[in-house]
């Protein structure tokens, strides 16, 4: 056990950036895994960094992969302020994906380019929720455990799309032979177009690379949804609900709905991050069949976002880039260091257990700490009365 | 004495604790001698409990020494202070409820390797024999009433060997009798060369009980003086700066038409036993009904039922002459019911949030505090809610304060202020002045009188006979969730209600 004021130090430090600690540990961990593999550490982080950040298409790459995980750690902040714990990012991701691509090949060449963007999108977001709505009403009025709840539905989820891609959706032009699981490309007029910073002609930072305008709709997402957990009264309700259902229930606040609307809006933001990936980068949607194939498991690294960026939609685009760094930098210490790429997914791994635990763990010391202060008085639950003598 | 060594003095100098934005302990002296009961009292956020949570090692002072017999040390953590023969039962119960008398006792001792229950049972009878304190160690906490729950903080203090007892507002959870079971348990303890260090906020207890008094106001001390000198005026005076009204002007009721009726409403308590049965109680506008009776009897019950927090078995409930039995708690606030819960962390604000949104808890959905349909108006949310400090005296650093760093009493002021913001038809105020100082409850009490004399009808829910006396027009009585008896103030005693609440009938006393 550590010395009082050592423990007092320590606490100040969790206090200070919770999120600091997990990482460090992660890294500590991954740097024995490299020293077991023969690894150089130092060279190991500094292909890592340079992978991420060394070149503009780097840079590029790493916003890339941040745009998903973006749009579902947003989402998940919504979720856990509600204290519904949302695991279900893939299955909303695919679900938005699937119900997005169907409409732009679907509507694709047949209204204006824009409209079936935003239609596309708006489908992409309506599928998302209601798939992230559908646990969270399970939840509410079932008390079916969201954690299993959305962690099944997303297998259910990469089992219909593999079903979908395989059939229905299935890009004609493969059809019968040996495919890969894909549909038809959509339009190019219905892609998002490259984003680029800067206005000479040729001269703009990522001119010539993937980045796409998924990121501006990304980073819109994040103020929309900051605005509502703050500035409105519904956001003002969800975080009510997840803080204190009593009180919430005592304030006439349909807790019930809370729940499912908080799930339904998570979902939302998983839906547009699948319907980007589609519009923004693949231009199809397509699968390797494995679970991951199509969502790249950003629906559960969004997860590790949002806690990184404090349950807070601000603070989820800097811990998504850093996230999309620790993916893009991770293949570049591959190649050049040579480590076995099951490490990167190991590594991957260490930090969202780090994280997700972190925040278990901040969580019952703030609950133990409050106790230990609450200037108020609170009856324990159950309460046997002695009934008073009556004085005769 | 056991296992531990005698604190002939403690002495606390020139103590400095500051938090974000307030100055809560300002340079102040404060000692305790063997064998003395030494009463702590001050308003609400005053520093008493952060003046001794730093002596219990939770906070550190940031100026300031401790001296213990004349030494100096330092606190550093609970441990310590329990290692120097301090102990110290909050204003919140720290009991794990499923674990045994025994077990909680074990909790957080010295060596947590070898755990021999039997030898801690055994220690703790014979403690709870020499001290009267009756208490079974084999019993889990959960089958244990609250007054029986303080004795195992107590008994477990002593377990560890404490010399010194704090006692932060033991009394504000126990039924009188459990008071007086208290106080012989304290005069043995100081009979035994320990001291103890007592706060509460009821005057009349820090008169009997101690031997010298400490008045804090604003985190400086403001005297010491012996008790045989203080009177309750005088203690009332110093805490606060001006004189307290303990008796209250009440104009005649103004009563008109019926408010609230309630017929045979019948409802399960939180265990799944009738907690109501068939009760039937009718309010008129400008009145006051006091609810009596030791806490449990389903007093709570029926104040949830006419919020709407608690479903009912059978019965109905009306609201000028609207049948609201089916109404949502929504629906009933909207129609003018408010509500000051008993439990005021649990139910009545949410910790996390600031002060100002807590204020807006019950009308955030609406305007003022709503503009372009669908946005907070955080411009008017904290001017409302700064008119409302103002006018409530709140203790608070800034509207953007976390609610759960105010004191208790600040907290219910503004709970008060929430639920009269909108003239309600009907409040019901639960346990209104638990755990409030004087000069506030002088204040909530005034408040409540001034409602009265708008109109509104109140059902104030308390255990404190006096407060039920002081502002009631009549007195309802419950007992085993039956309300036993509805009198006018003017017609019982004291004596006679409190025979009623332990399960005499009307026509019996
Ligand atoms: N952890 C904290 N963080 C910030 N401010 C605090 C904290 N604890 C107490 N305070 C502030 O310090 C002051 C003193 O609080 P304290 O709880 O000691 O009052 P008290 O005298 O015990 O009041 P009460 O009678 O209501 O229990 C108050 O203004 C309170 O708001
Ligand atoms: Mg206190």
């Amino acid at each position: 056990m550590p010395r009082p004021h050592a423990r007092a130090w320590f606490d100040r430090l969790f206090d200070l950036f919770p999120p600091a600690i997990s990482l460090f540990a992660a890294l500590a961990v991954a740097s024995i895994l490299l020293i077991a593999l023969n690894a150089n550490v130092t060279d190991a982080y500094v292909a890592l960094i340079t992978g991420a950040f060394g070149t503009e298409n780097a840079t590029a790459e790493t916003l890339v992969k941040a745009i998903p995980v973006l749009f579902v750690g947003i989402g998940i902040c919504v979720a856990f302020r509600a204290n519904v714990i949302n695991i279900g990012g893939e299955g909303q991701m695919i679900a938005g994906a699937v119900a997005g691509v169907a409409v732009a090949l679907g509507f694709g060449g047949q209204m204006a380019p824009f409209m079936v963007v935003i239609l596309s999108l708006v489908a992409g977001f309506i599928a998302g929720a209601l798939y992230g709505g559908l646990a969270g009403f399970l939840k509410a009025y079932f008390n079916v455990n969201e954690i299993l709840s959305t962690i099944m539905l997303n297998q259910v989820a990469v089992q219909m799309m593999n079903f979908l891609l395989n059939g229905p959706l299935l890009d004609p032009t493969e059809a019968g032979t040996n495919h890969i699981p894909k549909t038809a490309r959509i339009l190019a007029e219905i892609q998002l177009p490259r984003l680029t910073i800067g206005w000479t002609e040729g001269m703009e930072l990522f001119a010539r690379t993937r980045l796409h305008y998924g990121l501006l709709i990304a980073v819109l997402l994040a103020v929309v949804m900051y605005v509502l957990l703050w500035h409105t009264p519904l956001g003002y309700r969800i975080r009510a609900v997840g803080f204190n259902e009593r009180a919430s229930r005592y304030a006439g606040i349909p807790v019930r709905r809370q729940v499912v609307l908080a799930m339904f809006l998570a979902g939302g933001c998983a839906g547009l991050a699948g319907v980007v990936q589609v519009l923004g980068l693949q231009y199809r949607l397509q699968t390797d069949g494995s679970p991951a194939g199509f969502t790249a498991n950003a629906g559960f690294n969004g997860i590790v976002a949002a806690l990184f960026g404090g349950l807070n939609p601000f603070g989820a685009i800097p811990a998504s880039i850093f996230f999309g760094g620790l993916l893009v930098g991770a293949q570049n210490m591959q190649r050049d260091i040579g480590v076995p790429a099951s490490l990167i997914t190991a590594v991957n791994g260490i930090i969202v257990v780090f994280a997700v635990s972190s925040q278990v763990f901040v969580r019952r010391r703030r609950q133990r700490r409050l106790q230990a202060e609450s200037p108020v008085i609170a009856k324990p639950e159950v309460v046997e009365v002695a009934p008073r003598k009556v004085e005769a | 004495m056991t296992n531990t060594q005698r604190i002939e003095t403690l002495e606390m100098r020139g103590i400095v604790k500051r938090f974000p934005g307030v100055l809560a302990v300002d340079h102040l002296d404060f000692d305790v001698r063997a064998g003395e009961i030494h009463a702590l009292l001050g308003e609400n956020g005053a520093g008493k409990s952060t003046l001794m949570k730093m002596l219990y090692g939770l906070y550190q002072p940031d100026e300031g020494s401790i001296l213990i017999n004349e030494r100096a040390t330092r606190i550093r953590s609970p441990q310590d202070a329990i290692q120097q023969g301090i102990g110290m039962v909050h204003q919140h119960f720290m009991l794990v409820p499923s674990l045994t008398v025994a077990e909680n006792t074990a909790l957080g001792m010295p060596s947590r390797w070898q755990l021999n229950l039997r030898q801690i049972a055994r220690g703790l009878s014979e403690l709870s024999e020499r001290y009267n304190l009756k208490v079974n160690p084999n019993l889990p906490i959960w089958q244990l009433s609250v007054g029986e729950q303080q004795r195992v903080e107590i008994l477990r203090a002593l377990y560890r060997g404490a010399a010194l007892l704090i006692l932060d507002e033991p009394t504000a959870v126990l039924t009188p009798q459990e008071v007086d079971d208290l106080f012989v348990i304290l005069h043995r303890m100081i009979d035994d060369g320990r001291s103890i260090i007592f706060i509460s906020h009821k005057l009349h207890e820090v008169l009997s009980i101690s031997q010298r008094v400490t008045v804090l106001r604003s985190g400086r001390r403001v005297d010491t003086i012996p008790t045989s000198q203080a009177t309750k005026p005088l203690l009332a005076e110093m805490m606060v700066g001006r004189p307290v009204v303990f008796e209250y002007q009440r104009n005649a009721a103004q009563q008109s038409g019926e408010r609230l009726r309630m017929e045979r409403i019948s409802a399960l308590s939180d265990r799944g036993e009738l907690g109501l049965k068939e009760v039937s109680l009718t309010l008129y506008g400008g009145e006051i009904v006091g609810l009596a009776g030791v806490s449990g009897n389903g007093q709570s019950e029926l104040a949830q039922v006419i919020a709407g927090l608690r479903a009912i078995k059978g019965g109905s409930i009306w609201l000028d002459g609207v049948d609201m039995t089916t109404h949502t708690p929504r629906q009933r606030h909207t129609a003018g019911v408010s509500y000051v819960p008993e439990e005021r962390m649990v139910d009545g604000a949410i910790k996390e949030f600031t002060v100002a949104e807590n204020y807006i808890l019950q009308d955030h959905g609406h305007a003022p505090y709503v503009r372009a349909g669908v946005l907070l108006n955080h411009t008017a949310i904290r001017q409302a809610c700064e008119q409302a400090i103002h006018k409530y005296e709140i203790k608070t650093p800034t509207t953007d304060t976390p609610i759960k760093s105010l004191s208790g009493g600040n907290i219910q002021k503004l709970i008060l202020a929430r639920e009269l913001a909108g003239s309600p038809r009907l409040l019901i105020a639960a346990q209104p002045t638990r755990g409030v100082d004087v000069g506030a409850t002088e204040y909530i009490h005034r408040r409540l009188l001034e409602e009265r004399a708008k109109g509104t009808a109140i059902l104030l829910i308390s255990e404190d006979l006096d407060e039920i006396f002081a502002l009631s027009d009549r007195i309802a009585v419950m007992y085993e969730g039956r309300i036993v008896g509805v009198m006018p103030r003017e017609s019982v005693t004291v004596r006679q209600i409190g025979q009623m609440m332990a399960g005499a009938t009307a026509d019996a006393v």
